[in-house]
């Protein structure tokens, strides 16, 4: 570790991770509750465990790009963090403002009220107090790394990754408006999440990736910025105005249908072009870095993000074919994929680096690490072919054939219960991430094989 | 040919790659619609006034020269009688819609007048833009911004170019 301050990052990677188990375990609840939906139905109704899913895991996602940006700041500013205290003060407004929206949300704490109640909408339903405070610690984030920017060395790596995060927060002043009326409430709802996950998240996804290739494969910094302003351009292009596919069926004008099916269509060329990045930088790179597990996690990151975000994205895009797949396990499948690959690896990924970096040793439990790797991807892989399956007999039996919603849902039982089995496995990858992260083991640097010249070489 | 042979800024090439792949997206699709209905398009299509938009071709094309006269030697005169040429481009745009939406051409009254209004206007705020740009340029005009916004106005000149056929024309 070559700034002291750069451990502020240690209690962020802490936080994430406790949230992260939260998430997967309340996803592994949802997922028995689809085969046995009486299953803790007075205790914890589904619409409290979705919420708690989705939440732990935006919540979590944020408060790892918050630690990436304190593990990685110094290191391209080559100065340290302007105000530790303001970020440990950041940290815990955030877990307080956590704490407090679910608790609201659990117990339905003073209803009504605008300052400390629920606001009565399905998405974006923290109490108005909750959303100061998250704008608050934004504020102060910004602030505390763009002084430290300022002050140290300027590079394209952390002025992506700044622009990222003030994206981030500004558009959160979406959520400030809770509109009337039901179709306006969803396109506030899109302004804030879509705009994040397909636009400025982009940006800092990124960054990471640059950064960790930069340290990763050794090339030339000026090969990675012209990587990143390309992936930048082509994401903010297509991600703003592709917006549209959000608005086909929420009570917008019809032409947001040309325009989300065009713009969105092109939402993939990002995610190619980082996947193309992380192989070709790892391809011309002549640095064996020692962190392997780190690696693995970059390189997943980028070919999942691909195909999660991008071609399953595609997949249901168009709105000829989003009239029929709308809302289906179509949805489901790219959702999971989708954010697996493109932000939660993104920030494992940065959290295997960065850990025995924080803690001052050789990296550590790689083959743990590694071998996590492969269970969650690979039953995440699982999860989104079955629901792929599952959206697609749904599509044909309920939206073609017109049979009921209930009776369709009870002919998809077996591929539930696949899901189940694959959630399964990607809950117990997370805990022997969580495990090998938190709990460092002996000494494990993975040395080379023989490696066998070809003569084409 | 290495990607660094080209002139000018590498981001400015994304930008045009990609507007012109929208574009050609956008009339692709314009057009695989209208196999759909070609009558209905034939007669949507015959409502528009066509002498506007060759007034317009005529009035993007030359601001394109006065541009490609910046781009060569830096100079201001040639950017502003560029931007000028967008802003009377603008001006025949704003008549035209007008008298268009008179004669009951709105944007949903058919498919092809949906295309027609988004994609004549998605091109409209690219020469808004492009005349921003030129004007921004022409402040301190140095010989690499006036590349950049030379680069920009032949990509709108060129999208416009590429609409005008199947918009106007064809069918």
């Amino acid at each position: 570790m070559k700034y002291q301050t750069q451990r502020i990052a240690l209690a962020y990677i802490y936080v994430a991770l406790a949230l992260f188990a939260v998430q997967v375990t309340m996803g592994l609840v949802l997922g028995y509750i689809y085969v046995d939906p009486n299953f803790l139905s007075e205790i914890l109704p589904f619409n409290i465990g979705r919420m708690l899913h989705t939440n732990a895991l935006i919540v979590w996602l944020l408060t790892g790009f918050f630690g990436a940006a304190y593990f990685l700041i110094p290191e391209e500013a080559e100065h340290e963090i302007h105000s530790p205290l303001l970020a440990y003060v950041q940290l815990a407004i955030l877990v307080a403002g956590t704490a407090g929206a679910v608790i609201t949300y659990l117990f339905n704490l003073f209803e009504g009220n605008f300052l400390l109640g629920k606001q009565g909408r399905e998405f974006l339903e923290q109490p108005t107090w909750v959303k100061v405070g998250i704008v608050v610690a934004a504020l102060i984030f910004l602030y505390n790394v763009t002084m430290t920017i300022l002050k140290g060395r300027k590079t394209v790596i952390s002025t992506i990754l700044l622009v990222g995060l003030w994206g981030l927060a500004l558009l959160f002043l979406f959520a400030f408006y809770n509109p009337p009326n039901l179709a306006l409430d969803k396109q506030y709802w899109w302004n804030v999440v879509h705009l994040w996950v397909e636009g400025v998240w982009e940006l800092i996804m990124a960054s990471i990736l640059g950064f960790l290739m930069l340290k990763l494969t050794g090339v030339d910094r000026e090969v990675v910025e012209k990587w990143l302003y390309v992936i930048v351009a082509t994401a903010l292009f297509s991600g703003i105005l592709g917006t549209g596919h959000h608005y086909y069926w929420i009570g917008m004008p019809a032409y947001w249908q040309w325009v989300g099916s065009l713009f969105s269509s092109f939402e993939i060329v990002p995610f190619f072009g980082m996947m193309a990045f992380a192989f070709v930088m790892v391809w011309k790179g002549r640095r064996d870095h020692p962190n392997k597990a780190a690696l693995l996690w970059s390189l997943g990151c980028a070919v999942l993000a691909f195909f999660g975000a991008g071609v399953w994205g595609f997949l249901h895009t168009l709105h000829g074919v989003n009239y029929y797949t709308h809302g289906t396990q179509i949805t489901a499948a790219h959702g999971h994929l989708a954010f697996f690959g493109a932000y939660v690896c993104v920030n494992l990924a940065l959290f295997t680096y960065a850990m025995p970096v924080l803690k001052g040793r050789d990296p550590y439990n790689q083959v743990l690490i590694m071998g996590s790797f492969w269970l969650m991807a690979g039953g995440m892989l699982f999860m989104t072919f079955v629901l792929t399956f599952a959206g697609t007999l749904q599509t044909h039996l309920q939206r073609v054939l017109g049979e009921g919603y209930m009776d369709v849902q009870d002919q998809l039982a077996l591929f539930y219960w696949m899901r189940f089995g694959s959630g399964f496995a990607v809950v117990l990858g997370a805990f022997l991430f969580i495990g090998a992260t938190l709990i460092p083991g002996r000494r494990e640097v993975i040395e080379p094989g023989p490696v066998v010249r070809h003569a084409a070489e | 040919m290495r990607i660094d042979d080209l002139p000018g800024e590498l981001l400015m090439w994304v930008l045009i790659g990609s507007e012109v792949a929208v574009f050609a997206a956008g009339i692709t699709v314009m057009e695989a619609v209208r196999l759909t209905d070609p009558a209905g398009f034939a007669t949507a299509q015959g409502m528009l006034d066509g002498r506007m938009a060759t007034l317009n071709t005529a009035l993007l094309v030359t601001s394109g020269l006065f541009a490609a006269r910046a781009e060569r030697d830096g100079g201001r005169a040639g950017l502003l009688l560029a931007a000028l040429g967008g802003v009377a481009f603008l001006a025949v745009k704003i008549a035209e819609y007008t008298a268009d939406a008179a004669r009951g051409v709105t944007m949903e009254a058919h498919p092809f007048f949906t295309f027609y209004y988004l994609l004549t206007g998605f091109h409209a705020a690219h020469v808004i833009a492009g005349v921003v740009v030129l004007v921004l340029v022409a402040i301190r005009p140095r010989r690499d911004t006036a590349q950049a916004a030379a680069m920009f106005w032949h990509m709108v000149d060129l999208v416009w170019v590429l609409l005008l056929a199947p918009v106007y024309l064809l069918g």
